[in-house]
């Protein structure tokens, strides 16, 4: 590593510094399982796990698709497809089998929920950041990412508020691939999307480095422990659109004038504590996991970029928009593709198909937004 | 300036978020919190989560 901060004279000794990040790691799951009680303590690890994944071994979603789109390079979109199989092989028959138990991501697909899935799809690309790509960015301080944070929380709090509204539009009867039956068709076309990349893929490309696979075997695993340990599988939005809801009602918003919000497992949620949420745990735990791993690797000494002013605007929106879109399309990359895809819901396979078009999209947008030089 | 000002930023946004949080919402009791495991507890799924279509049920 050639840091320059490595030759600072005066900061704390590197193994110092790695103990001091291990030791708050720990105490901060003390804290919340003493407090909240085991469950939740161990949601906040398995979030720590998410991001310390996503963030140490380079796993994401919305720059896998852009190298695919761009480049033909399929690697990253392979490795998603890998654990989004993991999964679905060990949690689609535990859900048909524990049907109180354990829930999945399923939600029907609809007008609004492929708009938004669209919409979703763009927006990721213009601030290079999915549902979990952004709390990774914000954890490891990239720039954009923090500003886009708070703004994808507004936005999923508003595109809640409004949801009814967009699901009365027109709305399909729920569709989901249960049993054994279920499994052998999702991994069916899950191989037949595989099998499109890999014809459409740069000569010398195929390869899936081993730090893809590693990760998606990670990522696949802290998955079905959130689905075990929580009894739902992984999520994102939903617990941003809370904490703005929780803002917004300190702000004095009358939130009983919106039918989600107002609906009692939502009220519930609105009165109890967030180190009690699912959601929100995994989140907070994506965030600090990233942060240890940029401070870990001295990441943090990386200087911001000098971007222009319609760059930072066009993150503010875009973030908005990653929120608002993500509540019509029953969640992101994460709620909706990889939970819903891995919990056997058609709305996971509606949302990669319109997300992907989208995306299409976004990445042609980025050098008019000055986030990015024309090529 | 670096990114260990904007990470730092993000953290203790997401600190003051949670001591905010705590001490407006009702108290936490952790021997009445939920098993452990939700697999294997016998209890209802009862958390929120994005996919879920909103019903009055």
């Amino acid at each position: 590593m050639t840091d320059a901060t490595l030759a600072r004279p005066g900061r704390m000794g590197r193994g110092f510094q790695r103990t001091v990040l291990v030791a708050a790691v720990l105490a901060a799951t003390f804290a919340v399982a003493s407090t909240a009680g085991a469950r939740y303590g161990l949601l906040l690890l398995i979030g720590l796990g998410f991001g310390i994944t996503l963030e140490g071994l380079r796993f994401g979603f919305a720059g896998p698709w852009r190298a695919m789109i761009v480049r033909r390079e399929p690697a990253g979109l392979l490795a998603q497809l890998a654990a989004i199989a993991a999964v679905a092989v060990v949690a689609i028959p535990l859900i048909s089998e524990n049907g109180t138990e354990l829930v999945g991501a399923h939600a029907p697909v609809g007008f609004a929920m492929l708009g938004g899935a669209f919409v979703f799809g763009a927006a990721m690309q213009v601030v290079l950041g999915c549902g979990s790509g952004t709390l990774v960015n914000a954890g490891s301080g990239n720039p954009l990412g923090v500003l886009a944070l708070p703004f994808f929380a507004i936005g999923s709090f508003a595109g809640a508020f409004h949801l009814t509204w967009w699901t009365e539009l027109g709305t399909a009867p729920l569709v989901v691939l249960d049993g054994y039956g279920g499994v052998a068709m999702t991994l069916l076309g899950l191989s037949a999307v595989a099998a499109v990349i890999l014809w459409l893929a740069a000569p010398g490309t195929r390869r899936v480095p081993r730090r893809l696979w590693l990760a998606a075997g990670l990522i696949a695993a802290f998955a079905l422990a959130n689905l075990i340990v929580a009894g739902q599988p992984w999520g994102v939005v939903y617990g941003l659109g809370l904490w703005a809801a929780k803002g917004a009602e300190t702000l004095g918003v009358d939130l009983a004038a919106s039918t989600f919000w107002s609906l009692p497992v939502n009220v519930e949620r609105l009165e109890q504590s967030l180190l009690t949420d699912v959601t929100s745990l995994t989140n907070i735990g994506i965030i600090g996991g990233a942060f240890v791993v940029a401070a870990w690797r001295r990441g943090l000494s990386q200087p911001i970029p000098d971007l222009p002013l319609r760059a930072w605007a066009a993150t503010v929106v875009a973030g908005f928009l990653l929120g608002y879109s993500s509540r019509l399309a029953f969640g992101c990359n994460v709620g909706a593709f990889f939970s819903g895809v891995s919990t056997g819901s058609l709305h996971g396979w509606a949302w990669f198909v319109m997300a992907f078009a989208g995306s299409w999209c976004g990445i042609r947008l980025r050098p008019a937004l000055g986030i990015e030089g024309r090529p | 300036m670096t990114r260990r000002v904007t990470a730092t930023a993000a953290l203790a946004l997401v600190a003051a978020l949670v001591l905010l949080d705590v001490a407006g919402s009702a108290p936490m009791n952790p021997f009445q919190a939920p098993p452990l495991l939700a697999l294997g507890s016998g209890e209802a799924a009862g958390g929120a989560h994005c996919a879920a279509l909103p019903t009055a049920d």
